[in-house]
């Protein structure tokens, strides 16, 4: 009996285990080339066979970065990078999904602007810089519209065909139902649009953070972009490492506030995926 | 009661897909609709649902002409159309919005409990099997207590023991409120154990052939003689439907010859 019942008790623990295991290994396994690279080249400079001035060992960065965190510059550069990009994120996000939202539900609207738009589309973004300078100066106001730019393009096409591919079948179930035009919307068009929004969201908060960098590269006294031409002048390798480690920390984090916000919603999807 | 006057439908794209039905069906009747593909069946019932309002003709149900979608009125589609967004019960009260929470609650538990599906009231629609999707389809329709119930080939897409599972299942559901039901099928045998009557569409227009009452007492045995010659019945009414409308010209001739060798 007890042998019984105990061996029941022990089997769902034991296949959990490994289970549990390869849920770490997995993302572990990733690890193992760029640590390994870290610690060999961190081992070469170590030994005195390169210098490692150009390309500063991980010990040299790490101090670096925390030399830059103690005196508060590096939350400081953080802060007003960050603020750039909510900024220019908050712009593009709202303009392409009121813009993409009426693109979406009303095909005159579409066959109006949708043109127009795939051929600013075309145009490299970055292109746009030394009008956007003309026109605003080059402090934060062509910053700002730069980024707002790149996000904007993934959003208004994310939203526009998430919107055109809302399956017919369950629009009509709303119809049969008799729903209003907002209770249509609310109950059904925006469940069903929501995943792709939230993929473009996603999409469109990458590509701010790339042309954040770019804008403060061409000319800024503050940000994280500004440490990388600091970084550059000063001959100082490990302080642009130290940005770059910076960005891909708060980049990671801010996509990942997103994914969380919107986990809620989309529960019912990881069920599709689990299939 | 459900008046059909001259329902006829152009498409926009000029296939004219009815060409004037007329029928009269009473409240609690179950009417089967049967006829060769394309012949109008699907078009006729989204005229009678207000999803897809007739071109000409009237649609009355209790002398209120039905142009849009109607609270009295219930569709099922062939697929379940379950929002996959929405857990069990949420798709099965889905059409009780604007009602109280504690009502809605109940009426959701009732259905479910009438479907046999009160264990899988927290489930995703992905987690159902297509008969238990098709069942949840069929609360979802009949919660809001409709006094028409559409069916467009519901149960077509199972396998065919779950779709006898699933008549004898709506014969029950059907029994507690007794609504009007119209389905379409393609299936004689599904037609026969559900229906008062079987009305048998031909093409091109779409129109109603021909009329077969089901006089059979339930529950049907669909093993009988009786069965079995009302099946035959329809059958030969098909037949000839589907003949006529390949030769329209001498079509009539050969129609009634059918008959003549049939009879
Ligand atoms: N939305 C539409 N636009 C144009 N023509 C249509 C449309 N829907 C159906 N038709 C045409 O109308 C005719 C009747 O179609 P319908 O779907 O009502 O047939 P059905 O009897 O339901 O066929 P099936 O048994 O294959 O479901 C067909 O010739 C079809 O091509
Ligand atoms: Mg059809």
């Amino acid at each position: 009996m007890t042998i019984a019942a105990e061996q029941r008790g022990a089997m769902p623990a034991e296949r959990a285990a490994p289970r549990k295991w390869a849920r770490l290994a997995r993302p572990a396994l990733g690890l193992v080339l760029p640590v390994t690279l870290a610690v060999v080249w961190e081992f070469i400079v170590r030994m005195g066979w390169a210098s490692g001035r150009l390309a500063p060992p991980p010990s040299v960065i790490f101090a670096t970065f925390v030399d830059l965190a103690r005196s508060g510059d590096l939350q400081r550069h953080t802060l007003v990078t960050l603020g750039r990009v909510a900024a220019g994120f908050g712009i593009g996000v709202s303009v392409a999904t009121v813009i993409g939202a009426a693109a979406g539900y009303s095909p005159l609207i579409r066959r109006l602007l949708d043109p127009s738009l795939q051929a600013l589309r075309a145009i490299p973004s970055i292109a746009w810089v030394p009008l956007f300078v003309l026109w605003l100066g080059i402090f934060e106001a062509s910053k700002v519209l730069l980024i707002a730019v790149g996000v904007f393009f993934p959003v208004y096409l994310g939203l526009m065909g998430a919107i055109q591919s809302v399956d017919r079948k369950l629009v009509e179930v709303g119809r049969a139902f008799r729903l209003s035009d907002v209770a249509m919307v609310r109950r059904i068009l925006l469940p069903a649009v929501l995943p792709a929004y939230v993929i473009s969201l996603r999409s469109g908060l990458g590509l701010g953070w790339m042309f954040v960098v770019a804008a403060e590269l061409m000319g800024a006294s503050e940000g994280l972009g500004y440490l990388l031409i600091d970084g550059q002048e000063l001959g100082k390798p490990a302080e642009i490492v130290a940005a770059i480690v910076a960005f891909a920390i708060v980049g990671k984090a801010t996509d990942w506030l997103i994914a969380l916000a919107a986990a809620p919603f989309l529960r019912w999807e990881d069920v599709v995926r689990q299939e | 009661m459900l008046v059909l006057d001259r329902v006829s439908k152009t498409y926009p794209n000029g296939v004219h897909a009815l060409g004037g039905v007329s029928t009269e069906v009473e409240l609690g009747e179950i009417v089967a609709v049967i006829g060769g593909s394309g012949c109008g069946k699907s078009t006729l019932l989204r005229a009678i649902s207000g999803l897809d309002p007739a071109s000409e003709g009237t649609v009355l149900l209790d002398g209120e002409r039905i142009t849009a979608p109607h609270e009295k009125i219930g569709i099922i589609f062939q697929e379940p159309r379950l929002l996959p967004w929405l857990k069990v019960a949420g798709n099965v009260g889905f059409g009780l919005g604007d009602r109280p929470r504690q009502e809605r609650a109940a009426r959701v538990a009732t259905a479910l409990k009438r479907v046999g599906l009160a264990d899988k009231a927290m489930v995703w629609p992905r987690e159902l099997s297509g008969g238990q999707a098709q069942r949840v389809a069929i609360a979802r329709a009949l919660v809001p207590r409709p006094e028409v119930l559409l069916l467009d080939e519901p149960f077509s897409a199972l396998d065919a023991f779950t779709r006898t599972d699933l008549q004898d299942h709506l014969l029950d559901l059907w029994a507690d409120a007794k609504p009007t039901l119209i389905l379409v099928t393609h299936d004689v045998d599904e037609a026969i154990v559900l229906a008062d009557r079987v009305m048998v569409m031909c093409p091109r227009p779409g129109r109603i052939f021909d009329e077969i009452e089901v006089a059979l007492p339930r529950p049907r045995d669909r093993q009988s003689a009786a069965f079995d010659f009302v099946k035959r019945r329809v059958l030969a009414a098909l037949d000839r439907s589907l003949s006529r409308a390949v030769a329209p010209a001498d079509g009539e001739a050969k129609a009634s010859a059918g008959a003549a060798l049939w009879w």
